[in-house]
């Protein structure tokens, strides 16, 4: 339909979508239920963050992009000042 | 307030997840704040479709079962700024779908979004009536073809029975959305007519989206097919069925007809 594509480019598609499927199921095999390792990581950063200060749901941030040969883990948690303070008072 | 929109058929493989990333990103293109959301808990491919499937970190049903907020379960689209998607869990089971925590969940996101698009699954149990539930719109996704057209029917009967708008006894607006349409069948006279499908179904006509390579292409690059290509027939049709939804009034085209053809390709080029 579209003959401006023959000129400009003639990659086709389905090499994209092969990479993209052989990523996605390769984290999907490994991760069944709870023996997802990024999923276990991440709570258990939270869990340890929290037990030092009080963490306001809203301010964290996780971002994972799942790569073919690594995943990366971005928390990003935002502490306030008075963080350490208030927690000493609740405890 | 935003409205909530359910992509529903009944039938698998028709094109609903397709078309929810497609409208999603058509009204998303055209300044709008949409939300897609995937309540196919178990069978997530909504995420695949519109290429954020490397980006998922929580989902509906975290949200539902308190693991996560809302506004963290949220992906932002990386090519538009309007557009955010809500992943279904992949490995947990369905019936973590409570109509509750359905209903919690819409009513936040109806307050922050300008559409909430419902991708609901095939099938009529607990996961397709929880998606439709709570929807203002719906529209009908269908197939020239008789198994297509009767799972549809039979949607249509749950829409008018089983939303919080029928309970309360106000008339659902449904649209139907024809899909997979084959211009060179249909002029051999082997597909249904247009019109005897909606004669069949009697509910109001949103678009013909035609069968096209692009609509493959776009999923295996994983791009909602109005971002792949702005100009093929299947996107120039989910633009118009966008402004439909919106409340324009345009004519319909049937694919392959010639009329208008031109004119619809500049038209959208200068948009």
């Amino acid at each position: 339909m579209n003959f401006f594509r023959v000129f400009s480019r003639a990659q086709s598609s389905a090499p994209a979508a092969r990479e993209r499927l052989q990523v996605l199921l390769a984290h999907e095999r490994a991760s069944t239920g709870d023996s997802d390792l990024v999923s276990k990581l991440r709570d258990e950063i939270l869990r340890v963050i929290s037990k030092h200060m009080e963490i306001d749901d809203d301010k964290v941030n996780v971002k994972m992009e799942r790569g073919a040969q690594v995943t990366t883990l971005a928390v990003d948690i935002e502490i306030p000042l008075d963080a350490g303070n208030k927690k000493k008072k609740a405890a | 307030m935003g409205k909530v929109v359910v992509v529903t058929s009944g039938k698998g493989g028709v094109g609903k997840t397709t078309s929810s990333a497609a409208l999603g990103a058509a009204l998303a293109q055209g300044g709008e704040k949409v939300v897609v959301v995937d309540f196919d808990v178990g069978l997530r491919n909504l995420d695949l479709v519109m290429g954020a499937e490397r980006r998922v970190v929580y989902d509906l049903v975290n949200v539902i079962q308190g693991e996560a907020k809302l506004t963290q379960a949220l992906i932002r689209d990386k090519r538009l700024e309007t557009l955010y998607l809500l992943p279904a869990s992949q490995t947990r089971d369905k019936d973590n779908l409570t109509p509750e925590g359905v209903e919690k969940v819409v009513a936040s996101l109806r307050k922050a979004f300008d559409w909430v698009i419902c991708d609901s699954p095939a099938g009529i149990e607990s996961g397709a009536t929880l998606a439709m539930r709570h929807a203002d719109v719906a529209i009908v996704v269908t197939n020239p073809e008789v198994s297509s057209v009767r799972d549809s029917d039979r949607i249509i009967g749950l829409l008018d029975s089983k939303t919080v708008k029928a309970e309360a006894g106000e008339r659902m607006e449904k649209h139907l959305l024809l899909t997979r349409y084959d211009p060179a069948r249909a002029q051999r006279g082997d597909m249904l007519k247009v019109d005897d499908v909606l004669d069949i179904l009697s509910i109001p006509l949103l678009g013909i989206i035609p069968e096209s390579m692009d609509v493959l292409r776009a999923s295996n690059v994983g791009s909602p097919v109005t971002l792949a290509d702005g100009r093929c027939a299947p996107a120039v049709a989910y633009f118009d069925a966008a402004r439909r939804l919106k409340g324009e009034e345009l004519p319909i085209t049937i694919p392959g007809e010639k009329r208008g053809f031109f004119g619809k390709i500049f038209g959208r080029k200068a948009a």
